[in-house]
């Protein structure tokens, strides 16, 4: 039987043990995900300070972030990805290497997350000002009239009730985070993209990896959206849903 | 006014008070002195400046100039009217009760949250301590059932009391009422109305914007008419609904009669 004969050729080609590649692509897949982690959190702190800066700061606050908002969204991630990169690695060594210190090896998983996550971080700083916008004057007059400071009323007010106006546009934004990092496979690190193209390129089974990787991705995607799901009806506890009134 | 001896002591001082929204001057200014145990109700019509006057009070509105005294303490200022001590003011806000026409409470927390919050997380009182004194206050203005409810859904009048109870459980040395009963429907003003009442009867200081004159005339102790930011009439309630002087105050009497 033909069919069999390339299912258990296929099943050995992704199998977890060597010769197999299974293990090679969940670990691409493990740095994958915690770089879209770490890149979406970084993302998420930029842009909770972008947008307050962008609500709340003085001018020049709100010029420089109006230019890092246009610049990173008008240009392409893969580009911005190769120009960070490298701007960023070599100024931190240009950096070391005028105080006197040795270069250093930036490893590429920190990259990934300092890169992506300042790309991240201009989307949020928009979603995020929306969002904060979207919360009624009068949920915020209350805790000043009741004088609780700012900071506070940040964190126990502001920020809980934007959640829910913010969570869809996170949640395609965590989406994008995880997508991204298979462009950083272009600045060579292993992540779940570069090392598919490693082993199909080394088996030539290129369907047969690329589309093992497609599913890996796809797995990420559904079970994100299940968990944002969750996250939003808890978001939204407190709120009367429209239609049911 | 009476000797000041024989009077309580002094509660909410506002002295010349002035705001301008842009070139718009909506107080003009006003001065009220209410003591402890006054119920002081500020009637005008729409655009007379009287939510404004209550809302400098505790500064939701920046005055452009005059004075505001809480307990005697005067809210330090600006040349510009903003506030100038964020701590001092936060502790002044802590001492009054706000209560909005739109209730604000909180949405994504639970009445008895909505109560709890700013004296456990603001005054640091004991969680037992609060959620204790949260509990008599809902039980007082008959929300006993209704901890666990999140506000939106409420009727209005629940989440008005709700609110009141809100500003009571900071144990505020006044109450400043701002039409807390303007946004309700016409079948359940009585409930929230009763409520006030029973804080008036109580020696409760309040100060309270309304269009209820019957209620002002009921629990007041002290009737400020405002008209074009200015005080056009003031005197006790029976004084004032009883015997109006001013032509403006008696075409205003009739108008919402």
């Amino acid at each position: 039987m033909i069919g069999g004969a390339v299912l258990a050729s296929t099943l050995d080609l992704l199998a977890l043990s060597p010769p197999g590649w299974g293990a090679t692509l969940l670990s691409g897949l493990a740095k994958s995900v915690l770089i879209a982690l770490g890149a979406f959190g970084l993302g998420l702190l930029i842009g909770t300070l972008g947008a307050y800066g962008k609500l709340y700061g003085g001018p020049l606050a709100r010029d420089l972030l109006a230019i890092y908002t246009t610049i990173v969204r008008a240009v392409p991630e893969l580009i911005l990805i190769l120009i960070l990169y490298f701007a960023f690695t070599s100024s931190i060594n240009t950096l070391l290497l005028s105080w006197g210190f040795e270069r250093i090896q930036i490893s590429g998983f920190a990259a990934g997350i300092a890169v992506l996550g300042v790309v991240q971080g201009a989307y949020a700083t928009e979603v995020l000002r929306g969002a904060i916008l979207s919360v009624p004057s009068g949920q915020i007059e209350a805790a000043r009239a009741m004088g609780m400071p700012p900071l506070m009323l940040a964190w126990r007010v502001t920020l809980p009730q934007m959640l829910a106006a913010a969570i869809p546009g996170l949640a395609n934004l965590w989406l994008i985070a995880t997508k991204d990092t298979a462009l950083l496979a272009v600045v060579g690190f292993a992540e779940l993209t570069l090392v598919t193209r490693q082993a199909a390129s080394t088996t030539k089974a290129f369907f047969t990896f690329f589309m093992a990787a497609g599913m890996l991705y796809l797995v990420i995607s559904v079970f994100s959206t299940l968990l944002f799901a969750r996250l939003e009806t808890w978001a939204r506890r407190g709120q009367v849903r429209p239609g049911t009134s | 006014m009476p000797d000041e001896n024989l009077q309580s002591p002094e509660a909410i001082r506002v002295v010349e008070l002035h705001k301008s929204f842009g070139t718009h001057h909506v107080l003009k200014g006003v001065s009220l002195t209410a003591h402890e145990g006054d119920v002081v109700a500020i009637i005008g019509g729409s655009g007379s400046g009287k939510s404004t006057m209550l809302r400098c009070i505790n500064f939701l509105e920046t005055p452009s100039s005059g004075s505001i005294s809480v307990a005697g303490e005067r809210v330090a200022m600006h040349p510009d009217g903003s506030p100038s001590d964020r701590r001092q003011l936060e502790r002044i806000r802590q001492s009054l009760g706000m209560v909005f026409q739109s209730f604000n409470l909180w949405t994504h927390r639970t009445v008895l949250e909505n109560l709890i919050e700013v004296p456990v997380h603001v005054m640091k009182c004991p969680r037992d301590e609060a959620i204790a004194r949260a509990r008599k206050l809902l039980a007082r203005v008959g929300l006993a059932e209704k901890e666990g409810a999140y506000p939106a859904f409420m009727s209005g009048g629940q989440q008005q009391r709700a609110a009141i109870a809100r500003a009571l459980c900071m144990e505020p040395k006044a109450m400043l009422f701002d039409e807390p009963t303007s946004a309700l429907d016409p079948e359940l003003v009585g409930e929230v109305l009763q409520v006030i009442k029973g804080l008036a009867d109580e020696g409760r200081t309040m100060i309270l914007v309304t269009h209820e004159m019957k209620f002002a005339r009921e629990v007041a102790t002290h009737v400020i008419y405002l008209h074009n930011g200015l005080i056009e009439e003031q005197g006790s309630p029976e004084q004032l609904f009883g015997a109006p002087k001013s032509e403006r105050l008696k075409q205003f009497l009739k108008t919402v009669a």
